[in-house]
């Protein structure tokens, strides 16, 4: 039986590891789970205690969809508290507004520039919000916007969008490039992971690490 | 080896480890993906049974039978399962079985928050909550274990972020086991009253020797800290708890029933303040607080929603302060919707201008309740839209507004076919629509005795749904396409009308599932009149461009009910394609 003590004693070895809060969040359908194992797994491999948390009951639907990724030489609670995600990822603009309370002043917010128009835009009810980025420069002054879903259609494949932006990511966090290569290949269907390599690269590019 | 696995593949691979050789569930978020997980163990005969009374009956006969069994549910799934529950704690078992019950505080994907570790305490069964991965694992394993020593059904209680939340879990090689012979025992397994009245006495007397285990075993530790505060948690929020008071004393209890009392008593000792840490209702702090030790628990946390650092720093150390930017104000939401090409919209759209009272069901169709659809009235467990609406139709409902029972059909196998029965037994004259999307589709997707396939893959059986109520004593039984609008509303309006019991079932397959897909449709912007029409059924393609519907061409799944809609015949097939 592991207790939390022989846990924290085991974990004590590796060498120290500052803790790195990521919060991925997005609609949906949009690959959010799969970004959020790949970088989840890159960073055991990497050594860090990981902790990984989202909900998907109803994902596949079109609602709203978040991650919680957590690392760090011990991690304790799934979920990340409120002012401190280190990174916030967002699979689509306004999604990026419906979690502010997670970021603070030194955040980096990597914002894909595509919009999911939700119903009651779509219906013409309300509107679409026209100032997300000065809206999250109310809290966090690195914004980053990533136009994913223009480089995927460079690509010629429409669905590496959440493998670009992953790879946005990737290219921040203290994470070589060959464990993102292991686990890319481990976690990507063998025959896309030529057109998944690209993304991830082209994705790494808009880091600035 | 380490892997990440999630709560619930950890429970899998727990029970796998554990000797594990059959399982039987129904699916329920969120505890779906354990079933899945240990029907890929090729060792482990793993099945979805009708409905969780089904599925905890064939485990108490596969753990009589002699092997280890594991039976997983949703919290909601225990009421179903009860019956079966609290009389198998006075039998016991042969070989060790295992009740995984995952609750879903917040509601992420259910009806209520129901607190079921007061399952626990009604049937005399011990229950074990696991904090993080690995615990799910170990404590899976422990469970059998301890059901075996101590003769009982051992309940293992998850929430949504132990399930779904992955940590890194040492994996470990399987143990292998013999099957045990059944030995016939009436006085232990009849549970007529005389026999009955023996097996509580031995109820009592093992949940005694259960308590003085949990105050040895490791599975309870008080982990020393500094200071003079000491905190008992259990589950994730120990987890939670960890991070808010990096330094102070814990009771982390992992066999929360029954509670190892004189543990607590020793840890509260000396303390200025002992903390209860626990989600949903005050399980735990009521005992305490009943021995006689002052705690503070649901004094300082809320007894509704799911907890997390935050909501326990608010309630123990300081409330935080949100900054002028956490609250977008009017920040369009985005509710999860029925999918594009989905049949419960045709169905949906079909019936909306007949105004029925709609007395809905637990499945995708639920989320038809949402604007601009907005077509159910009622909802409460799986089935009880056909018993609804016959109560409703049997006092005069119907001459006010006339109703109709609309459910699943993974939903009718689950416990749809008794309240058929009744309405045809009792002379009723209600109707009830069978959405029958050859699938269990909130859940992800499972299979059910009228998919013709078993949880393993294999071709089996398919349970023939007109037959089945014309069995049950229903005459009238038809069975519409949902994406033919017209008719079938013609069909519901006629059956309402009629004073006698009907079923009409609405069949085509969940396009999510099955991946069906026709070429997308657009709008002739010539011909739309700007009315709005096509925009009430909800789809997700549907949006307007200045005035004039638009439809999203890579989301539309070609179904057509929207053009089947339009009064000025402006949706269709684009010329070019
Ligand atoms: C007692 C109980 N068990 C399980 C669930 C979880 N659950 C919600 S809806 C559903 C089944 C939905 O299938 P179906 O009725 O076929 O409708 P569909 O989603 O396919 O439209 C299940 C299993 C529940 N809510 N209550």
């Amino acid at each position: 039986m592991k207790t939390a003590s022989t846990e924290k004693k085991a974990a004590g070895k590796a060498t120290s590891k500052e803790p790195i809060d990521i919060l991925i969040v997005g609609v949906g359908g949009q690959g959010i789970i799969l970004a959020s194992r790949i970088i989840s797994q890159a960073l055991v491999y990497a050594g860090y205690d990981v902790k990984q948390s989202e909900v998907h009951g109803m994902a596949q639907r079109g609602g709203a969809v978040s991650s919680h990724i957590r690392a760090g030489e011990k991690v304790y609670s799934p979920l990340i508290p409120y002012d401190s995600a280190r990174y916030m990822l967002s699979f689509e603009s306004l999604e990026a507004l419906r979690y502010m309370s997670y970021i603070y002043a030194g955040s980096t917010v990597l914002l894909n520039d595509q919009k999911i128009d939700p119903p009651s835009v779509a219906s013409g009810q309300q509107q679409y919000p026209p100032d997300v980025i000065e809206r999250i420069k109310k809290k966090a002054k690195d914004v980053r916007v990533i136009p994913a879903a223009d480089v995927a259609f460079e690509l010629g494949n429409e669905r590496v969008v959440n493998v670009i932006l992953t790879g946005a990511l990737a290219g921040n966090l203290p994470v070589s490039r060959k464990i993102w290569m292991k686990t890319l290949s481990e976690l990507v269907p063998a025959k896309l992971m030529e057109i998944n390599t690209k993304a991830f690269e082209r994705g790494m590019q808009f880091s600035n690490r | 080896m380490k892997q990440l696995l999630t709560g619930n593949e950890a429970i899998a691979r727990g029970a796998w480890e554990a000797g594990v050789c059959f399982a039987s569930a129904y699916p329920g978020t969120p505890s779906t993906e354990i079933t899945e997980a240990i029907a890929g163990y090729g060792e482990v005969n793993a099945e979805w049974a009708p409905n969780e009374k089904v599925a905890l009956e064939v485990g108490i006969g596969a753990a009589l039978g002699g092997v280890r069994t594991l039976v997983c549910m949703k919290h909601v799934g225990l009421n179903v399962a009860a019956d079966p529950f609290c009389t198998l704690s006075y039998t016991g078992i042969s070989a060790g079985l295992v009740l995984i019950c995952a609750d879903d505080p917040a509601m992420h994907s259910s009806q209520n928050e129901q607190d079921n570790r007061y399952y626990a305490r009604l049937a005399k069964v011990p229950m074990l909550e696991p904090s993080t991965s690995q615990e799910a694992k170990d404590f899976v394993k422990l469970a059998f274990e301890m059901s075996e020593k101590f003769d009982t059904p051992v309940m293992v209680r998850v929430t949504t972020r132990i399930s779904h939340s992955r940590g890194i879990v040492e994996l470990k090689p399987r143990k292998s086991l013999a099957r045990k012979v059944f030995k016939p025992d009436p006085k232990k397994y009849v549970m007529v009253p005389s026999n009955a009245r023996m097996r509580h006495r031995v109820v009592v007397e093992r949940q005694k020797n259960i308590a003085e285990y949990g105050e040895k075993s490791p599975i309870n530790a008080i982990e020393p800290g500094k200071g003079d505060i000491g905190v008992v948690s259990a589950g994730v929020a120990y987890q939670y708890a960890r991070e808010v008071f990096p330094q102070a004393h814990f009771l982390k209890i992992g066999l929360s029933n029954p509670l190892p009392k004189e543990m607590v008593r020793k840890f509260a000792k000396g303390k200025k303040k002992i903390y209860v840490v626990e989600e949903l209702e005050p399980f735990m702090e009521e005992q305490i607080a009943a021995m006689g030790i002052a705690v503070e628990g649901k004094s300082r946390l809320p007894e509704i929603d799911e907890l997390n650092p935050d909501v326990v720093r608010d309630g123990f150390v300081k409330k935080r302060k949100p900054h002028k930017a956490d609250v977008v104000e009017g920040l369009p939401n985005r509710p999860p919707n029925l999918c594009p090409g989905c049949p419960h919209r045709g169905l949906f759209s079909a019936i909306k201008p007949l105004k029925l009272v709609i007395f809905g069901d637990i499945g995708c169709y639920t989320l038809s309740v949402l604007p601009p659809l907005s077509t159910h009235d009622s909802c409460v467990c799986m089935g009880a839209s056909i018993g609804m609406s016959h109560g409703y139709s049997k006092v005069g409902g119907n001459t006010t507004q006339k109703s109709v029972g609309v459910l699943g059909d993974s939903t009718f196998m689950h416990s749809g076919l008794t309240g058929v029965m009744e309405m045809a037994y009792n002379k009723g004259s209600n109707t009830v629509i069978i959405l029958d999307n050859r699938t269990t589709a909130m859940t992800g997707g499972q299979n059910h005795p009228g998919t013709a396939r078993t949880l393993k893959g294999e071709d089996t059986v398919s349970l023939n749904l007109e037959e089945v109520c014309r069995a049950l004593g229903v005459k009238r039984v038809f069975r519409v396409n949902p994406f033919e609008v017209k008719a079938t509303r013609e069909v519901v309006k006629r059956e309402v009308s009629i004073e006698e019991p009907s079923v009409v079932i609405s069949t085509a397959p969940c396009p999510l599932i099955f991946k069906v897909k026709s070429a997308p449709l657009a709008v002739d912007a010539d011909k739309c009149k700007e009315c709005g029409a096509c925009l009430k059924i909800n789809c997700p393609a549907l949006t307007k461009r200045g005035e004039k519907a638009f439809i999203v061409d890579y989301l539309c799944n070609g179904c057509g009910v929207c053009g089947q809609i339009c009064p000025f015949d402006a949706i269709g097939v684009p010329a070019s394609k």
